[in-house]
């Protein structure tokens, strides 16, 4: 019978403990598809509501800062940032779950039409500029510049080079260890396609992994180590890897803010997107916080360890935003 | 453990030898698993420690590792988790029960649900995330991206451990006891309820700690699912958006900075807290109602 | 056997009130009870829970593999030897992420079985008591551990060990990425299940059956082994069949630890991923949902559920054979 009552307890502090934590929130969950009833509408009044926005790990750093700033000066509005990847995060746009969809790739055709077939528009807005550097072990000296051709000798499909003599015959005697970024990621896509000339062209024999950190400690742990990733992991590592100059025809640029934002360092630096959808721009918040993404991304390119935008691409962000606002629906 | 420790006088020297040597293998089986937890829980621990304060409860997720904490994914883990074991448990228990005392087992399709219990155990977590967010959060169910989505997906995934762990513990029940209570006149489903069923308890126990143990590790369903990595406020209800520990941890080892990599070790420690808090629960009903038969 | 003496008299004077009573129903059918029927109708519908998800993965996992194996032919899926289905060109050959399964989980069961049984056995045969109640809850956290963690550790801390202490005529040492520490350490997180089932396994046998053997001058070691256990051997199996499964889908700890470079080889010190780890991937990557590149995780998926439904049939039939009923 004690076991019975045991039971009885047990249920009953369960049923306790979520009745005190239900109770204990405000209610109102907002989703994306909601209706700008739900938000406030008054000039110079409290923003209020929800912003989903979704997609690639890569860009959900830049959204993450730009969400803590704005409901630092917005307490009202609440936004979440999810990471199913680009093509996960494109899927739930076109399907009206999210408000914003971050993205480290343009959108495919696919996806275009999925989203015309559910009625949602959309703009491609820069947000940051992002370069992937080239990365080798601090006791690397001598391959402090490589050429893009001598990164495709390396890197390109049916490549067979374990060793550095073979890319350059000045080089030493050192055995080669690949690292990179799993095939599933867009800046696998974005290295293969400025490398190598195809997106997905590549030697398959390297050492791939979803982690940037692991690809650091694989560099870092040995002599005749190289990889590539994201510049954010660059800075953060220094005295573990070194940043390899690369040479796009111009002589050889070391990657940094400056020399991505200004285009000098090619052909590794590439733009990072934001897709909002017209009608989530509809709603006060939502292009509120758009408008302040774009206008504070020097504080959270910062933040988030990316590189600004230079002062035209702002301007033409602005414009997209405010047509996809005004007109687009 | 037996009543009688050694057996009537000594047996010849070959056979303690073995014996001596066979409990020392045994002993070093044992020794592995603690070995490796005390260097996993050292590992986390002093990785973690710096980080181990009251700003990692009161703290949101933050861009900043200095202004970062992890309560959202502290009171996700545990709407998510708590939603998981009401459902997987009563659930799980009574599959075993029907499973083991109603179902006749020459019938094919009492066998086919037992094979397919066993192939559950076996699908990746990802597809339980692909089903989840096929049929639960759209389709059929419409939930949305919330966590009563999350909960009954982890549910699903781990209700083949409930179910096999708490066939295995009905079954152990001798069949006397079951025949004596019919004797004395109760109904199946009385024989059942007092006599099987707190005589399964610790089997039942010990599943449903397994069970909510793996639920409370998981992230890639999840995030399949709609749990977010960046969320400033704790669940306020079933149709709340949410995150939970595991998506933390892996999104702050991810990250370049040193620091998010303690803080990551830091919110490993809150979580086997809770876990082992919740688990404290099964496991003082498991010492109360253990028996020998 | 007649009734004698008093308890005659006994039967008598009952029979004799029950005359002058309302007839006692007598033994024939028995009345249906419908909250029986009720309970019994509920609990079905718990067990049908399990049928109505795999309905579902199915009708989730086939019609994207139905329309993947449209653009790719079946035979160079099954039997093709290199995985690269996102390169240009792609090649679907499934074979490396097999190989890569099959080393994970034969590595992982080398230690998670031997070790699982042999903790089990001493918790119930040889440990005190109170030693027991207090070990077998600290061995359960190791299975509360993140994945995550697990595959960090093999990564982190595993790895380098290996690699330190690699002895030379065994071949080269692990790579940074390999199957041979995702395997150990997968090995140790399933080790908590096969020993806490099968420990409850061994202590629900009844203390007659040992008894019974030490009456007959068995050693402490004859009783474990060829009595105890093999009374247990329904749970045992159990345990075993959960821990398979276990490392067979477990996704997380072979994405961090053995890498994700498809590798066509049984060598555990080399890297290789697993259809799981694919899976993953793909699943949180960034390809489009419509793409083939993404209908290969369904592909995949499609395949281990096929898989593991063929070693469940087969494990199944080898159970009901050795299980033997005791009391």
């Amino acid at each position: 019978m004690s076991y019975n009552r045991l039971l009885l307890v047990l249920g009953a502090m369960c049923a306790l403990a979520f009745g005190v934590a239900a109770c204990g929130g405000e209610e109102g969950e907002t989703s994306g598809e909601n209706t700008a009833e739900e938000s406030s509408a008054a000039e110079g009044g409290e923003l209020s509501g929800t912003i989903r926005i979704d997609g690639s790990s890569t860009v959900a750093p830049l959204s993450e800062a730009a969400a803590e700033m704005f409901q630092a000066e917005n307490p009202g509005v609440r936004v979440t940032v999810g990471t199913s990847g680009t093509g996960g995060g494109f899927e739930k746009f076109c399907a009206g779950e999210t408000d914003i969809s971050d993205a480290s790739r343009a959108i495919e055709d696919d996806e275009v039409a999925a989203c015309e077939e559910n009625g949602i528009a959309w703009e491609e807005v820069q947000v940051a500029n992002d370069g992937l550097a080239v990365v080798i072990n601090p006791e690397n000296d001598w391959a402090s510049c490589l050429t893009v051709e001598q990164l495709k000798t390396i890197w390109d499909r049916g490549s067979e080079v374990d060793n550095w003599n073979q890319v350059d015959p000045s080089f030493p005697d050192e055995e080669m260890q690949l690292f990179g970024a799993g095939t599933d990621s867009g800046t696998f896509d974005y290295f293969t396609d400025a490398v190598n000339g195809e997106e997905g062209r590549s030697r398959s024999d390297y050492q791939a992994t979803e982690d940037d950190n692991v690809t650091v400690q694989g560099v870092s742990g040995s002599r005749g180590g190289i990889g590539y990733f994201g510049l954010s992991y660059v800075n953060e590592n220094e005295g573990k890897i070194v940043a390899a100059e690369v040479d796009g025809g111009d002589g050889c640029v070391a990657p940094s803010s400056e020399t991505v934002q200004s285009g000098d360092y090619t052909p590794l630096g590439r733009p990072l997107f934001v897709y909002p959808s017209d009608k989530a721009l509809q709603r006060p918040e939502v292009k509120a916080f758009v408008e302040f993404y774009i206008a504070n991304q020097q504080a959270i390119t910062e933040q988030a360890l990316f590189v600004p935008m230079t002062d035209e691409q702002v301007t033409a962000s602005e414009e997209k935003v405010a047509s996809l606002a005004g007109g687009g629906s | 453990m037996s009543t009688v420790d050694a057996p009537i006088g000594r047996g010849p020297q070959s056979d303690r030898v073995k014996g001596t040597l066979f409990r020392l293998a045994l002993l070093s089986s044992l020794a592995l698993g603690l070995i490796t937890l005390i260097a996993l829980l050292a590992d986390v621990v002093i990785s973690g420690a710096a980080r181990l304060n009251g700003d990692l409860l009161t703290n949101f997720p933050s861009g900043i590792p200095e202004n970062a904490g992890a309560q959202s994914a502290i009171f996700g883990t545990i709407w998510v988790i708590g939603l998981t074991g009401l459902m997987c448990i009563p659930v799980g228990v009574g599959a075993a029960i029907y499973l083991e005392e109603y179902a006749d087992r020459e019938r094919w399709w009492n066998r086919a649900i037992e094979l397919n219990i066993q192939n559950l155990a076996a699908v990746p977590s990802i597809v339980y995330g692909i089903l989840g967010l096929a049929f639960l959060v759209r389709g059929a169910f419409g939930l949305g991206q919330v966590v009563l989505a999350g909960a009954m997906t982890l549910a699903l995934l781990v209700l083949p451990i409930v179910i096999i762990a708490s066939r295995e513990a009905i079954r152990a029940v001798p069949p006397s006891i079951r025949e004596g209570s019919m004797a004395l006149g109760a109904t199946k489903w009385q024989t059942i309820r007092r006599q099987v069923l707190p005589g399964a308890i610790p089997g039942i126990a010990t599943g449903s700690i397994l069970a909510l143990s793996r639920a409370i590790g998981e992230a890639a369903p999840l995030v399949l699912l709609g749990a977010l990595t960046f969320i400033t406020f704790n669940p306020e209800g079933l149709d709340s958006a949410f995150t939970v520990l595991p998506i933390q941890i892996f999104n702050w080892i991810s990250r370049p900075q040193e620091e998010f990599q303690t803080l990551a070790a830091a919110a490993i420690v809150v979580l086997l807290v809770i876990l082992l808090t919740m688990n404290a629960a099964a496991i003082l009903l498991r010492n109360r109602y253990q028996r020998k038969w | 056997m007649p009734a004698a003496g008093p308890d005659r008299e006994l039967m008598q004077a009952t029979d004799a009130s029950a005359l002058s009573q309302p007839a006692v129903r007598p033994l024939g059918r028995a009345r249906p009870r419908w909250g029986e029927r009720a309970i019994q109708g509920l609990l079905f519908l718990c067990a049908a829970v399990s049928v109505v998800t795999t309905v579902c993965i199915v009708v989730a996992l086939v019609e994207p593999t139905i329309s993947f194996f449209g653009e790719v032919p079946i035979g160079d899926f099954l039997f093709g030897t290199e995985w690269a289905p996102l390169f240009s060109p792609p090649s679907f050959g499934v074979l490396p992420l097999i190989t890569a399964t099959l080393t994970t989980t034969f590595v992982a069961l080398c230690v998670c079985i031997p070790a699982g049984l042999g903790a089990a056995i001493y918790l119930s045969e040889y440990a005190h008591p109170r030693a027991r109640k207090v070990l077998k809850p600290v061995l359960e956290i190791l299975a509360g551990i993140p994945t995550v963690v697990y595959g960090f550790f093999a990564l982190t801390f595993l790895t380098p060990l290996l690699q330190d202490v690699w002895p030379g005529f065994l071949g080269d040492p692990p790579q940074i990425f390999n199957m041979l520490a995702a395997g150990l350490v997968m090995g140790v997180m399933i080790l908590p299940t096969v020993a806490s089932l099968s420990e409850d396994a061994l202590t629900a046998v009844p203390q007659a059956l040992r008894e019974g053997a030490y009456g007959m001058g068995a050693s402490k070691m004859q009783v474990a082994t060829r009595i105890v256990v093999p009374a247990a051997l329904s749970g045992i199996v159990a345990s075993f069949v959960l821990g398979i499964s276990r490392a067979v889908g477990e996704t997380m700890i072979v994405l961090v630890a053995a890498g994700g470079t498809p590798n066509l080889s049984f060598i555990p010190t080399e890297p290789g991923q697993t259809m799981t780890a694919f899976i993953a991937a793909a699943g949180i990557g960034d390809q489009p949902t419509g793409s083939v590149g993404y209908k290969t995780l369904f592909a995949v998926g499609s395949t281990l559920f096929v898989a593991t439904l063929l070693m469940n049939v087969l494990s199944i039939r080898l159970v009901r054979k050795y299980r033997e009923v005791y009391e």
